[in-house]
């Protein structure tokens, strides 16, 4: 540890490779899960064939549970033939796909999956800053991919992913603020060491939670915000005119970004790699006393929990209808916004008030954490407060035969 | 220096929610909806000169492809007009008009279902899509068992059924009907309560009754304007009268509207099953037949005989010439034509998006509208 060669080149290199390919797979997966998963909620059965027939060396080995569906999906795409339109812009065209992929890519070695040193790649104090800044250039790649491929249907697809994208990723940011007033830092490692020894910043800062959980639906276009590539509307959007690993790649990136929000959700508001409260509990030091088999079960907590939201990703999809565009401006604008700025405001009165006098914030915690469920609360009642069982509602009126 | 450039966009014939080969000429400003001209004929078969040139029966199977989502009604619709043209329409015994009864109320119930799967996808729910496709295609088994055919049924004649049912089948439709009602709770409880589904159908496509009549729209949409009119009571036909069941109406008359319009019917469709069984089990067995002539040759005159299909008002007009076997001319009055006539009307000032609602809400299917 002493070669700084060694401690900041090697060794970042070697940890982002591992960390890279782990996160790819998780991708690759994410691809067989998801359609396994919306088969369940959907009462069939989804792809469960592929690696069937799997032999090596002469000798039968399938794979089960269709489990080659996820190498045999990369394969296909490999070799699907890439049909570029004539009247397409052929660089842009090209670059559509390939700027998304490498913010993406590199926002991850961004990202503690387990507790440091071993675990954290790249351990600077504006991490969440850096994120930010990656995740946000994704939008370049939709936007030139869809004007460039020179289809009505890709322009509107681009032209829909800008506006929402401008207009959540100010709620996105917003929502975060509320941790960073608590936590004092834009370091990640430092905001999970805070919640293992306060509380998961989810019970705090319920409403930032809520906040972030729908603007990093809307970030990823996945639905109920899938408007840029909306299928009964915009055929596919944007990526209508991209085929074999072109569109693969728009995949990639979106699947790698869906990653990136998970885990970011997962170190703001989930405690990261720990389980513990007030100090107690699994806690870095625990974990780091351990070794690497410490560090190791932290990772696996971290990633247990990042799949957990990326489950809820799919749930989401199999279970929401599409929004129309003016009324995702509106929720967006109307909505989230000031939720988001009334949130950062009570988190400052909160801070200032309780926290610079005593530096604890526990009755802060705790009186935010009553104020977030009351809103929730409140939110829920006037949700289903005029809901009805279904069946008496239908009828307007009618009028029964005399018979 | 700030002129309004407006897009022309093709929507269709292929794009995914134009439920077939409908062409719309949309000119949009940005997203809204300026002009949305339907154009049709793609699907243009030629059916009305085809049926110039056969005899009656064998017309039957070619009412099944123009509504090919709910052909039961179709041939319903065709058979009840050639009869009414020979004047046996009080002849036919009660077991087959209970039969043709049960075999069009679960037409209705499983075009219903193809429509809500296909509306609720366009909206961009997904998950309803494969529920209704699980029912639906217990109904289809029940065709099959019937007539052997899943979508084109051919499964009416002139003058009677073709067949006698088994006491199975009705013990297999007994236990569907007894299942179906909570199947549809599980679709509403998706849909009917969501909010993304409200915004999306609550003050969409909103026709007034004066238009909805003016435009000549039937069915589901006219019902959905608040207008009780369903010809299974107006001009009540088969054995109809006999039966209970509820004219559900809206009261808006926007997508929302229609949408639990047809909700409403499938269950009303539901309940008229479930009163025909038993009548059913008291006909002698067998007979499903009027003691007409081998060879159809209707007197000379003409006829309009018209049935409510699950899409609205399906009428024949039918021209004989009292000497041949054929029809003189026989024109098709579609419900999904016409009611597709109102699109214009109902898109405009709307967006892109709102356009595949209104398209899934007319429930058009192109074999019928191009006939």
């Amino acid at each position: 540890m002493i070669n700084p060669w060694m401690r900041f080149l090697v060794w970042p290199l070697v940890k982002f490779l591992i960390a890279f390919v782990i996160v790819q797979v998780i991708v690759a997966a994410m691809n067989w899960i998801e359609r396994r998963l919306l088969g369940l909620i959907q009462a069939r059965l989804g792809p469960n064939r592929a690696g069937q027939e799997f032999a090596l060396f002469g000798k039968r080995m399938p794979i089960p549970w269709g489990l080659g569906q996820i190498i045999a999906d990369p394969i296909k795409f490999l070799l699907k033939e890439d049909i570029v339109p004539s009247s397409a812009e052929k660089v842009a065209y090209f670059l559509g796909p390939m700027l998304p992929l490498i913010p993406a890519f590199l926002v991850f070695c961004l990202i503690p999956y387990g507790p440091p040193p071993s675990f954290v790649i790249t351990h600077t104090n504006v991490g969440l800053l850096l994120i930010l800044a990656l995740t946000s250039t994704g939008v370049y790649g939709i936007i030139l991919g869809g004007w460039a491929s020179n289809n009505k249907y890709s322009l509107m697809g681009g032209l829909r992913s800008a506006a929402q994208m401008v207009s959540y990723e100010v709620p996105f940011g917003l929502s975060i603020v509320g941790v960073l007033m608590l936590c004092g830092s834009f370091d990640l490692v430092k905001i999970v060491e805070y919640q293992e020894m306060h509380v998961w910043n989810l019970f705090p800062q319920l409403v930032g939670a809520f906040i972030f959980l729908v603007a990093m639906n809307a970030e990823n276009n996945r639905t109920p915000f899938d408007l840029p590539e909306a299928e009964s509307e915009l055929v596919a959007g944007y990526h209508t005119e991209y085929s074999a690993m072109k569109f693969a790649f728009f995949m990639l990136a979106e699947y790698s970004a869906m990653t990136v929000n998970c885990c970011l959700m997962v170190a703001l508001f989930f405690g990261g790699w720990s389980i513990g409260i007030g100090g107690y509990g699994i806690t870095t030091a625990g974990l780091q006393a351990l070794g690497i088999w410490g560090g190791l079960l932290g990772a696996i907590i971290f990633i247990t929990k990042v799949m957990f939201f990326m489950m809820v990703y799919i749930w989401f999809r199999a279970t929401f209808p599409r929004f129309r565009f003016d009324q995702l401006m509106d929720l967006g604008w109307k909505w989230m916004i000031p939720l988001a700025l009334a949130n950062i405001f009570v988190t400052g009165i909160v801070v200032l008030a309780l926290g610079e006098a005593k530096k604890n914030y526990y009755w802060g915690e705790i009186v935010m954490s009553v104020i977030g469920a009351a809103t929730i609360a409140l939110t829920l009642f006037l949700l289903f407060r005029g809901s009805r069982p279904a069946a008496a509602k239908v009828m307007h009126a009618s009028r029964v035969s005399e018979a | 220096m700030f002129d309004v450039h407006e897009m022309e966009v093709n929507f269709g014939p292929q794009h995914p929610s134009t439920h077939g080969v409908l062409r719309v000429l949309l000119k949009i400003d940005g997203e809204r909806i300026v002009d949305a001209k339907p154009i049709i004929g793609y699907l243009h078969r030629g059916t009305e000169k085809l049926f110039e040139n056969m005899a009656y029966p064998q017309c039957i199977p070619h009412t099944d492809r123009m509504d090919y989502v709910a052909s039961a009604t179709n041939n319903l619709g065709f058979v009840e007009a050639v009869e009414k043209l020979m004047g046996v329409t009080g002849q036919i015994p009660k077991r087959a008009q209970l039969l043709r009864v049960i075999l069009s109320e679960l037409q209705r119930i499983s075009s219903h279902l193809l429509w809500l799967a296909t509306h609720a996808i366009d909206i961009g729910a997904m998950t309803p899509f494969f529920y209704c496709f699980r029912e639906r295609e217990q109904i289809l088994d029940l065709f099959e068992e019937y007539c052997g055919a899943r979508l084109t049924l051919n499964c009416m004649r002139i003058g009677g059924m073709p067949d006698d049912c088994t006491p199975e089948w009705l013990d297999n439709i007994a236990e569907f009907i007894g299942k179906f009602d909570a199947a549809v709770d599980e679709y509403e409880s998706l849909l009917t309560n969501n909010r993304i589904w409200k915004r999306r159908t609550v003050g969409i496509g909103v026709l007034t009754p004066e238009d909805a009549i003016e435009w000549g729209v039937t069915g589901p949409p006219l019902r959905g304007s608040g207008v009780e009119w369903d010809l299974r009571r107006a001009q009540p036909y088969e054995c109809y009268p006999e039966l209970q069941f509820e004219i559900p109406i809206g009261k808006n008359g926007d997508t929302y509207d229609r949408y639990l319009v047809r909700m409403a019917e499938m269950r009303q469709s539901r309940w008229i099953i479930e009163q025909c069984l038993p009548l059913i089990k008291q006909t002698p067995a067998g007979d499903i037949k009027a003691k007409i002539s081998r060879v159809i040759r209707p007197p000379e005159g003409e006829v309009y005989h018209s049935i409510e299909s699950p899409k609205g008002e399906l009428g024949y007009y039918i021209v004989s010439d009292g000497k041949t076997q054929n029809a003189y001319r026989c024109r098709v009055r579609p419900p999904s034509f016409v009611n597709l006539q109102a699109l214009p009307a109902m898109a405009q000032g709307h967006l892109v998006s709102d356009l595949v609602a209104l398209i899934g809400t007319i429930d058009i299917v192109l074999g019928e509208v191009d006939r």
